[in-house]
């Protein structure tokens, strides 16, 4: 069915094997074939590309992965409880290396009007309906790795939340990777469309079954229109010899909202592009983020915020907390296109590092085309208060308890922003016990 | 219960403490004032455990156990405590947390059981009367946001909920209104006990007022120049520290 690859010749050669939903559908075909140019043309990324620069994939080209188009058959239901969040009472599509298992998932009392379906099955029966949606909130010349997923679209999440309706629980899509044994290359493809006036909640999560190597290379569209909100939650804790390459792309209607939380836990290598257009007037996104790198793992986030119109605003902070070897990159590039007056914009990125041996590079980059716009940033890289170590110690406190205690404040400031308390509290466990490691700090 | 023998403390090579000695005794309050620069907060923090002090000779015995040996969560633990001259702000920890944290810290240590979340909060809730505190005190972020007076006062709630043997109060009237003063001196007097020992350092002798001292020490040059009754304070607020210094030191004739 697929072999095993390495360049993005081979990528190319295991797409034109692979046995994926609607080929021979005309509108799809085009596209499938233009991502195909696409990947042709740019390549893997290296860091010769400048916003390649400081995350090489070398760890990812020198392995192969198999591009998983099909069902494996995996449906472990044994783990999907363990990895249940206590509480959470959700609408839920399981995806095992990309793929739907129909078994795990279950979105009983779906209202009227929503959608919440596999990208496969809705290319198979009605095409159409994702004609002038798939791609349309994906940058102009994407990367290797987005124009890999678009040339494939095997599956992946469709949902469509009704004009008006609020939906009365979270979406949860769950992405297991490594399901089918080592070496699989999972590639997601969500879309995620707000209908005028609706609110929604999404989570996306990102795990392994076992500790195995593995590739994830997934891309989200959200469209958002005319006063639609939806809060986007997307957590990578995948296995610690895991490669992760996810994109959140987006574009927003007049007076639509999206608050996009993005929190890495885990993962070899981790890169997160996202990529927000601001299409009309009043329109608010807020992207959070929150990074957590140990060992020797490399996790970069990339964003693009765009301010296409005037009056729209937009909120961005990343935190990321690094130990040991780690390496993290942060970008956060804010463009404020011509006639787009009254931008508000804000960005700030900040970073606590543990160790000497950490690393961080982060590059605030703002391209300003208009004149009467309010656009700030900050980025701070520093190691924790000792002022605040010693006032805790000179209370009593242990000091790797007076340690963990401000590193956890300094991630509480991204966790406190999540609503849904089920998940708030899953992260801030989560997120504690990772920091708990956290010993004498060299300072 | 607390002895420092001619202690002599360097920062940054640049000597502070020059020979300092002070004794103690439990049940007693000890005001140590002096002129800017004197080496007053230098004891305070040294005592407390502050790193990035250079202890070159000298000795500070606590309760028999050589003070300088231990860790600051040690010293805590031990039952000193420091009321903090600029109390430290921390983003991202709720007050309640970090007392709840501090208190089972030092009962686990003395061998209590841990207080759970509602009698911790009945404890504390008794302890903020004390010191004229609202509830929503605790649910803020440590010190962030707080007025120098709101400040102090939360340094006091802790003394009042850690129940230390020593306490020193670095600097604690600065900067406070009379309002603020008259309840910080109550939460101290509360704390006054026979088994108790409490130090006060600072600048002025208005705290005295509030908090009347039964040994005073003035501190000039890194030594204590002048030791007496709680008079002597009242003689050094008539008559300037010039006085004691030029009195004592014929040296400091010529540092003026």
């Amino acid at each position: 069915m697929s072999q095993a690859v390495s360049t993005a010749e081979d990528y190319l050669a295991a797409q034109r094997l692979a046995n994926l939903p609607a080929v021979g559908t005309a509108w799809l075909d085009i596209r499938r074939n233009q991502a195909r140019s696409l990947l042709e043309g740019v390549g893997l990324p290296t860091p010769r590309q400048e916003d390649w620069k400081y995350t090489n994939i070398r760890p990812i080209t020198r392995s192969t992965f198999d591009p998983v188009s099909g069902s494996s058959g995996w449906n472990d239901q044994d783990f999907l409880e363990s990895i249940q969040l206590p509480g959470l009472n959700s609408y839920r599509l399981v995806f095992a290396d990309g793929i739907l298992v129909r078994e795990l998932s279950s979105c009983d009392g779906l209202p009227a009007g929503v959608t919440i379906a596999s990208v496969a099955e809705i290319l198979r029966a009605d095409s159409a309906k994702l004609e002038n949606l798939l791609g349309s909130a994906l940058p102009t010349s994407p990367h290797g790795f987005t124009a890999m997923n678009s040339s494939f679209i095997a599956d992946g999440a469709y949902l469509d939340i009704g004009p008006g309706i609020v939906l009365d629980k979270p979406v949860e899509l769950v992405f297991i990777c490594a399901c089918a044994g080592e070496d699989r290359l999972g590639m997601p493809r969500n879309l995620i469309v707000g209908r005028p006036g609706s609110h929604a909640s999404v989570i996306e999560r990102y795990l392994s079954v076992v500790e195995a190597r593995s590739l994830t290379n997934a891309v989200s569209e959200v469209i958002l229109e005319e006063d639609a909100q939806l809060t986007h939650q997307r957590i990578t804790d995948e296995s610690s010899r895991s490669f992760h390459v996810g994109g959140l792309f987006a574009r927003l209607g007049g007076d639509s909202r999206l608050d996009a939380c993005s929190i890495t836990l885990g993962g070899s290598l981790v890169r997160n592009d996202v990529l927000v257009n601001l299409d009309a007037s009043g329109a608010t996104v807020d992207l959070a983020g929150l990074y957590l790198a140990r060992g020797r793992c490399h996790i970069d986030n990339h964003t693009h915020v765009v301010h296409n119109s005037p009056s729209a605003r937009s909120r961005e902070l990343y935190k990321g907390i690094l130990n040991d070897r780690s390496r993290a990159v942060f970008h956060g590039r804010i463009t404020v296109q011509a006639g787009a007056q009254q931008t508000d914009s804000e960005q700030n990125n900040q970073n606590l590092l543990l160790s000497r041996e950490a690393e961080v590079d982060t590059k605030p980059q703002l391209e300003i085309y208009a004149d009467d716009v309010k656009c700030s940033h900050g980025a701070t890289v520093g190691q924790l208060d000792e002022m605040a170590v010693l006032y805790l110690r000179s209370r009593g406190i242990g000091e790797s308890q007076a340690r963990g205690i401000l590193t956890h404040a300094f991630a509480g400031e991204i966790l406190e922003r999540i609503e849904l308390d089920n998940l708030r509290l899953h992260l801030d466990h989560c997120v504690s016990h990772r920091l708990s490691s956290v010993e004498r700090v060299v300072s | 219960m607390l002895n420092v023998e001619n202690l002599n403390v360097a920062v940054a090579d640049e000597p502070i403490l020059k020979g300092l000695s002070l004794q103690v005794n439990a049940g007693e309050v000890h005001a140590i004032m002096g002129p800017n620069g004197s080496g007053k907060s230098t004891l305070a923090n040294v005592i407390a455990g502050r790193e990035g002090y250079e202890i070159t000779s000298g000795s500070v015995v606590f309760e028999g156990q050589n003070l300088l040996e231990l860790a600051p969560e040690d010293r805590a633990r031990q039952g000193i405590f420091l009321a903090f001259q600029y109390p430290v702000e921390i983003p991202g920890v709720n007050n309640v947390y970090m007392l709840k944290a501090a208190v089972n810290a030092i009962r686990k240590h003395r061998g209590d059981e841990e207080l759970d979340a509602i009698d911790f909060l009945k404890l504390v809730r008794e302890k903020l009367k004390l010191v004229e505190m609202k509830e929503e005190f605790l649910h803020r972020p440590v010190n962030v946001g707080f007025s120098g007076g709101e400040k102090k006062r939360n340094e006091i709630l802790q003394m009042a909920l850690l129940e230390p043997r020593l306490a020193m109060l670095d600097e604690t009237d600065s900067g406070l209104d009379i309002d603020a003063l008259k309840v910080v001196a109550s939460g101290v007097n509360g704390l006054r006990g026979k088994d108790r020992a409490i130090v006060l350092v600072t600048h002025y002798q208005r705290l005295l007022d509030f908090i009347v001292p039964d040994h005073v020490h003035v501190l000039a040059g890194g030594r204590v120049l002048k030791s007496g009754g709680k008079e002597l304070a009242l003689e050094l607020e008539e008559r300037g520290y010039g006085w004691v210094e030029q009195s004592v030191s014929p040296s400091a004739e010529t540092a003026l």
